[in-house]
């Protein structure tokens, strides 16, 4: 038989173990601060298609990540799609002109929302609004495209 | 004609069998409950069964998770860099293992390493007549003996789950990302993008809980029944293991569809 | 019927006991006085249901029907608070010894205090080493159970049910499968436990010749019922064939030496008989 002193250390050390390891799973794993710390500030935008955007998806910069998406829902005032999006608080000098596109990373990666500063002097705030959009690149619209301008061409 | 109402008959008799075995189990159930009390008093008994019912289940766990992990890192490359979606590995195995190789695998292994440990002690215990001895001293063998394996077994389970998650997901990380070379910096922040710590960590570890209270309830309940012989607890072993099985499978989609649609 | 006897008070009442397990009837209608303060033997061939009676005196078991009373309490009505209270001063020597595999003798003996009270160290290890004394086995309180021999666990396991200064001891088969040395001293610890502490004590036994040597009272048990109940030299000098059978050790008589069966012809000729086919 284990005496007993030996037993509660292996114990100790096993649940320490156990919650280290729970520990890694929300910080690295599920990156758990950038969820709770719900710092920084919101904007919205509207977009007439949103293809497969989806919560959660990164907001960046020149490809630099600089925030998430944290809601998307369907606006039956404009019918159109508007997509709230978290900035980080250090990103805080970008002009109320900035441009959203939603683009795809690589052909089947995921789709995220890319911002083009513009050129004014006043910067985008809490609840501020972006109007100048482009919505993502549908595949069958493409193709579609692509076939009429081939019909038209043969006319 | 006969031969119908002899098969009615063999239905009755299982079915009668069956909501009679999930009475008793309640029963049983409920007097470990009231036993939670002795258990929070006496915490030296439960710690005794931590270790003797997680720390020994920590070495086939590891190991274990160590394989899952390397072998889900290896194929799920081979199958992504088809598309070029290697950089989604991180998601791959991070999603499969918290989702669901982790609670249901660590689930299995624990019922076949602690559970028909627990099911083949308990029942020798009650064919040596320990059981009923202690009764005769005065001794609750419910609270003494089965209360603190019962509320060790809930709590091992998702401790060893949790270590399963972490070193599965390292040990796909250093066959993803050091041997088969998928970018460090993608596979770990597709995967932070991807997985949720409520939506994902947490649901998983709801899983594991549920897990670790039906395979100790499970084995507890059959040693605590077992017939007293030597094949009676050899039985009631088998059965520990397999309905554990059962339970954990079909208690999995039940919870995966309820979280995860 | 019983062993009521004339003198002494009545320690365990037991009345009209019915007790069936499966289709099987073990007791029908048992009555049963027992003296305090004596040694009384409950015997009858093997699967009369001896064990049984002990395990419903210690509230184990339910009667289906009847009652069983100790020191005037109806066990079987107890709630489990009262049950486990009662219990407390009855001890009890199991056939198998059943200590627990996985402490040592010393702590098998010490157990039930640890459970009930919250004594000093010292004062345990004194009342352990003064019953571990009395059944000579104090050099083995390091071993654990699975060292000791079949005798020797029989006397920790005497020691532990003694532990808590029971008022009532209960016997399962204590003579079974000992050797001669060590059978003397468990008759000799029996005999001297219930002269020295006045415990009562019930036997069950199908040893005649060691049970007749200490008994003060037997009672014999079979077919559910009390065959014959009288003083060791009543029983003796009985003339029922079924007593003179048992005493005797006479192979066939009263008590039938087979089990109960088809005709031996009908077994042999018929084409149903299925060999290992479970009755039950």
């Amino acid at each position: 038989m284990v005496s007993s002193r030996k037993t509660e250390i292996t114990v100790g050390a096993f649940v320490l173990m156990a919650l280290l390891a729970f520990i890694y799973l929300a910080l690295n794993v599920s990156n758990l601060t950038g969820l709770s710390a719900d710092k920084g500030y919101h904007v919205s935008a509207s977009f007439d298609n949103i293809g497969g955007l989806s919560k959660r998806a990164k907001v960046t910069l020149s490809g630099v990540a600089v925030g998430r998406v944290t809601d998307i829902r369907y606006d039956k005032e404009t019918f159109r799609a508007k997509v709230t999006m978290r900035i980080n608080s250090d990103v805080n000098y970008l002009p109320t002109d900035t441009q959203a596109s939603i683009y795809t990373s690589g052909l089947l990666g995921e789709q995220y929302i890319s911002l083009e500063p513009g050129a004014e002097d006043d910067v985008l705030t809490e609840s501020s609004q972006l109007d100048i959009t482009q919505s993502a690149v549908v595949l069958e619209e493409l193709i579609g495209q692509f076939m009429t301008n081939m019909a038209t061409k043969k006319d | 004609m006969s031969a119908v109402i002899n098969l009615l008959q063999v239905i009755g008799v299982f079915v009668i069998n069956t909501v009679a075995s999930f009475g008793r189990a309640s029963i049983f159930l409920s007097q470990i409950i009231l036993g939670f009390k002795d258990v929070i008093l006496r915490p030296s008994l439960l710690i005794k069964e931590l270790y003797s019912v997680g720390v020994l289940s920590l070495l086939i766990i590891v190991f274990s998770a160590t394989f899952v992990g390397m072998v889900l890192s290896l194929l799920g490359y081979v199958t992504l860099v088809d598309f070029g979606a290697e950089s989604s590995l991180g998601v791959l195995v991070a999603l499969s293992l918290i989702r669901e190789l982790g609670p249901v695998l660590s689930a299995l292994l624990f019922s076949g390493r602690a559970g028909s440990a627990l099911t083949a002690e308990i029942g020798l215990m009650k064919a040596t007549e320990q059981l009923a001895s202690m009764e005769m001293m005065a001794v609750d063998p419910i609270r003494r003996i089965i209360a603190p394996r019962f509320f060790a077994g809930l709590i091992s389970l998702p401790l060893l789950t949790m270590l399963f998650m972490a070193i599965g997901i390292y040990s796909g990380y250093l066959v993803g990302s050091v041997w088969l070379g998928v970018d460090e910096g993608s596979f770990w922040s597709q995967m932070q993008s991807k997985v949720d710590f409520q939506g994902d960590v947490i649901n998983g570890m709801i899983k594991s809980a549920v897990f670790g209270f039906v395979v100790t309830w499970i084995a507890l309940y059959q040693g605590y029944n077992a017939y007293p012989t030597s094949e009676g607890v050899s039985r009631a072993t088998t059965n520990s293991v397999v309905y554990s099985a059962l339970a954990v499978l079909g208690l999995d989609f039940l919870l995966t569809a309820l979280m995860f649609m | 019927m019983g062993c009521d006897n004339i003198l002494s008070d009545t320690f365990i009442k037991i009345r009209d006991l019915h007790f069936s397990r499966g289709n099987r009837e073990i007791f029908s209608g048992v009555s049963l006085d027992i003296p305090a303060g004596k040694i009384t033997a409950i015997m009858g061939p093997s699967g009369t249901g001896k064990t049984t009676l002990l395990r419903m005196l210690g509230g184990q078991l339910q009667p289906s029907q009847g009652t069983v009373e100790v020191e005037g309490l109806d066990i079987a009505s107890l709630n489990r608070k009262h049950l486990y209270k009662a219990r407390r001063r009855m001890g009890m020597l199991f056939q198998s010894g059943a200590l627990l595999t996985d402490l040592s003798v010393f702590e098998n003996i010490a157990f039930p205090i640890r459970e009930h009270y919250q004594f000093r160290e010292s004062m345990i290890r004194d009342l352990v080493l003064l019953k571990l004394e009395l059944v000579g086995l104090r050099g083995a309180h390091a071993l654990m159970p699975a060292e000791l021999s079949g005798g020797m666990q029989r006397r920790v396991s005497l020691a532990r049910a003694i532990i808590l200064d029971p008022v009532l001891m209960m016997y399962d088969e204590p003579f079974t499968g000992l050797d001669p040395v060590t059978l003397g001293t468990i008759v000799t610890l029996i005999k001297e436990l219930n002269q020295s502490l006045g415990i009562t004590s019930v036997l069950v036994s199908h040893d005649i010749h060691e049970t007749f040597s200490i008994a003060d009272y037997v009672c014999i048990l079979s077919e559910g019922k009390v065959m014959a109940a009288g003083s060791p030299q009543e029983l003796m000098e009985s003339d029922s064939e079924f007593v003179q059978q048992f005493v005797q050790g006479k192979p066939d008589g009263p008590m039938p030496f087979h089990f109960p069966a088809e005709s031996l012809s009908n077994d042999l000729l018929s084409s149903d008989f299925k060999a290992g086919q479970h009755l039950s």
